[in-house]
């Protein structure tokens, strides 16, 4: 069975139709990277998959390991395994970073009827995925997000995938912003991360991340539609010729 | 102007009251006048209707209709199981009052360091008269528009009194619980607390609003304040009466020079509560901080109104109001700046934020400046709306469910205000008392 199945998905946000027919399937364990250019409707995607409010589906479906996802709310995706890290994360002031993992992860494993974790425990394992993604422990004790700077929010999204375990992970452009060194620990940390039961969705500009997270199919999304898809070479490809070829692809 | 069968209530009690010779100090001169002022003063301007521009989006109707008796003394004392400390039955110094009268036995006072006098205001006005005849009434002066002080100048029969002297500080937070205890009848009481700070003394008051039983009460309190030069006062409340309960309170504080005056109040209770508060900026740098949090529901109603003068050069205020409303919660804010004509060099600022959880839920913000001098640094602003979609989502994405989401969301929201009490322990139970609120079923 697919981890997810996406079959001809069209979505709109304010009457603007932006995903416009869209289909991917993806395999357990298996890591598939998007490419696309500005506006063509990645984070569109993302969102409608964990369920944001604003967008209205209006045909298609999409199955999460069989299971219809379109009807329900974001925190039972959640609990069902999939998680998005954000392009743009949120600040919140006032709530720690472990006092939020926390949360979240009860909320998860009361959702599936699991007990709480040992809070002791939980928090030594954070500060060990700390270490292994190279942030310093003392964003545990800060403020979600709060005075994060661009790349130290990227690698706390990549901590709470960590933390949370997801089935199926979207990373939205969570390359962008880091330099060369936190890239290599970033993309270090998600490598760690993969393995036969858990499926990853990356979407990125840049097919550098692709040399370090080395993705099992590559897709090129133009105006709310995949147009191609192939192995890591069409990154390559991509990279040398741009999009122009593409779009007049979709276009026609 | 004022009807007469509203007051008449009132005005009785007044009669009846003097007429028995039970009103305490009836043989002051001092204080038989402004209690005769006070009642002459309550009969002209009556009770507050929305064409008082101060009382415009606060409605005391309801309050008018109610038949209320003036509380009893000499009541059984009541148990505080039900009633959680904000800081703790062991920790610090405790000054209970029920329907607005000492209860002794309750309290906890032999700790307190010499030179700190806290003691009910019917006790001092035999042991320290001297000490009441130079403040109460005086602090409050110049404010003749204001009925709700007169009837309480009028009616006043207990209530708390803080003398701190000179240099000395009170290392612990005195926590002033006060009861409103009604099973039957409607019930009123008129409050008067005092708070002297005497030059370089230092202080932590915080005052712990509740009730018990379910009958309506109307306390209408009236509390003057004066911090000596370099003196620090933090004054904190808690309101957490029951949705039965009025409660106006009027607060008149004089801060001298190199003085601070740091409040904060949180409403989470009330039927309906009005805090009038006004603070005097006298001597230069003077500051102050006037902070305040709220969360209505059902068809609770809120009003802060403030008002602070910047007489002299080189002082500063910071004010921050907050709050949430869900149901027909409805929240006021008025917050007036007023900046004299010789206060050169003010810095003050002032901002009102509301989030509104529900469709029906109302904020009515009124932020003012009123600027004589023209070298000032001062700003105001107010913001009302919803819960940020976004980071609801963010949270929610994480696999926390709505009602959380939304309760953390308040947290960080509120918390912001909250983080600015001196003291930690007083910060995690404020916070505590905010997050009870949230976690109560909405309406
Ligand atoms: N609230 C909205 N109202 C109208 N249009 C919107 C709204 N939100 C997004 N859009 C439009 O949807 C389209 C797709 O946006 P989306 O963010 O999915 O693109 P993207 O592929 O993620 O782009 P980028 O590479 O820049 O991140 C854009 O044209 C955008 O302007
Ligand atoms: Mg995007």
């Amino acid at each position: 069975m697919s981890m997810l199945e996406i079959k001809n998905l069209r979505a709109e946000i304010e009457g603007q139709e932006i995903l416009k027919g869209l289909n991917l399937s993806i395999g357990p364990g298996e890591v598939h990277a998007i490419m696309g250019p500005n506006g063509s409707g990645k984070s569109t995607l993302a969102h409608v998959l964990t369920g944001r409010e604003g967008y209205e589906v209006t045909g298609g479906e999409v199955l999460f390991q069989g299971r219809n996802v379109l009807e329900m709310e974001p925190e039972e995706r959640a609990a069902l395994g999939m998680f998005l890290a954000f392009q743009y994360p949120v600040e919140i002031p006032g709530v720690t970073m472990t006092t939020f993992l926390k949360e979240a992860v009860n909320s998860i494993r009361k959702a599936r009827g699991e007990k709480e974790i040992d809070a002791l425990q939980f928090t030594k394992e954070l500060r060990e995925r700390c270490k292994l993604l190279n942030i310093s422990q003392d964003m545990l004790r800060r403020s979600v997000n709060t005075g994060f700077s661009g790349g130290e929010k990227k690698r706390a999204e990549v901590l709470q995938m960590a933390a949370l375990e997801p089935k199926l992970a979207i990373l939205d452009e969570t390359d962008s912003g880091l330099d060369i060194d936190a890239l290599k620990t970033v993309s270090d940390g998600v490598n760690r991360l993969r393995s036969p039961e858990r499926s990853m969705l990356v979407i990125t500009h840049y097919q550098r991340l692709l040399n370090y997270i080395v993705p099992d199919r590559v897709h090129v999304m133009v105006r709310g539609q995949i147009v191609k898809s192939g192995d890591k070479n069409l990154a390559l490809q991509l990279e040398e010729q741009g999009y122009a070829e593409f779009a007049e692809e979709a276009a026609a | 102007m004022a009807s007469e069968s509203a007051l008449e209530p009132f005005t009785e009690q007044y009669e009846a009251l003097t007429g028995a010779g039970t009103l305490p100090g009836d043989a002051l001169p001092w204080l038989k006048r402004l209690r005769e002022e006070g009642i002459q003063r309550f009969g002209e301007l009556g009770i507050p209707t929305p064409k008082v521009e101060v009382w415009k989006y606060t409605n005391l109707r309801a309050l008018e209709r109610t038949a209320f008796q003036p509380a009893a003394g000499g009541t059984a004392t009541p148990s505080l199981d039900t009633v959680p400390s904000l800081i703790g039955e062991q920790a610090g110094h405790r000054i209970v009052f029920v329907n607005g009268r000492l209860h002794a036995d309750l309290s906890r006072l032999d700790r307190l360091p010499d030179g700190a006098r806290l003691t009910s205001f019917a006790k001092a006005l035999d042991e320290d008269p001297g000490l009441l005849s130079d403040h109460v009434g005086r602090i409050a002066e110049g404010h003749d528009d204001q009925a709700m002080y007169h009837l309480n100048s009028a009616l006043m029969q207990d209530g708390l009194v803080l003398h701190v002297r000179g240099g000395v500080k009170v290392e612990e937070p005195i926590e002033v619980v006060s009861v409103a205890a009604a099973d039957g009848e409607p019930l009123s009481w008129h409050p008067r607390h005092l708070i002297v700070l005497d030059p370089d003394s230092e202080a932590t008051l915080v005052e712990n609003h509740v009730s018990l039983g379910g009958g309506a009460t109307f306390a209408n309190a009236v509390t003057e304040i004066t911090v000596g030069a370099g003196a620090r006062l933090h004054h904190y409340k808690l309101q957490d009466e029951a949705t039965t309960a009025f409660h106006i309170h009027t607060l008149h504080g004089r801060v001298g020079e190199n003085a601070f005056y740091d409040g904060f109040g949180l409403t989470v209770g009330g039927k309906l509560t009005r805090n009038d508060l006004h603070l005097r900026l006298e001597g230069s740098f003077s500051d102050a901080r006037l902070n305040g949090a709220y969360l209505q529901r059902g068809k609770q109603h809120c009003d802060n109104t403030t008002l602070i003068e910047h007489c002299v050069p080189d002082t500063t205020c910071r004010e921050v109001y907050k709050g949430a409303l869900e149901g027909k919660g409805r929240a006021v804010f008025q917050g007036k700046l007023h900046v004299h004509p010789d206060a050169q060099r003010t810095d003050g600022h002032q901002l009102s934020q509301a989030l509104l959880l529900s469709e029906e839920a109302e904020i009515d913000a009124k932020p003012e400046l009123e600027i004589y001098a023209d070298d000032v640094k001062c700003s105001h602003g107010s913001t009302a709306g919803e819960l940020e979609k976004t980071a609801l989502f963010y949270l929610r994405s994480r696999g926390i469910p709505y009602p959380v989401a939304r309760r953390i969301m308040v947290e960080s929201f509120l918390g912001g205000v909250v983080e600015e009490i001196t003291t930690e322990s007083l910060r995690t139970a404020f916070m505590e008392r905010i997050t009870n609120w949230l976690s109560q079923a909405s309406d």
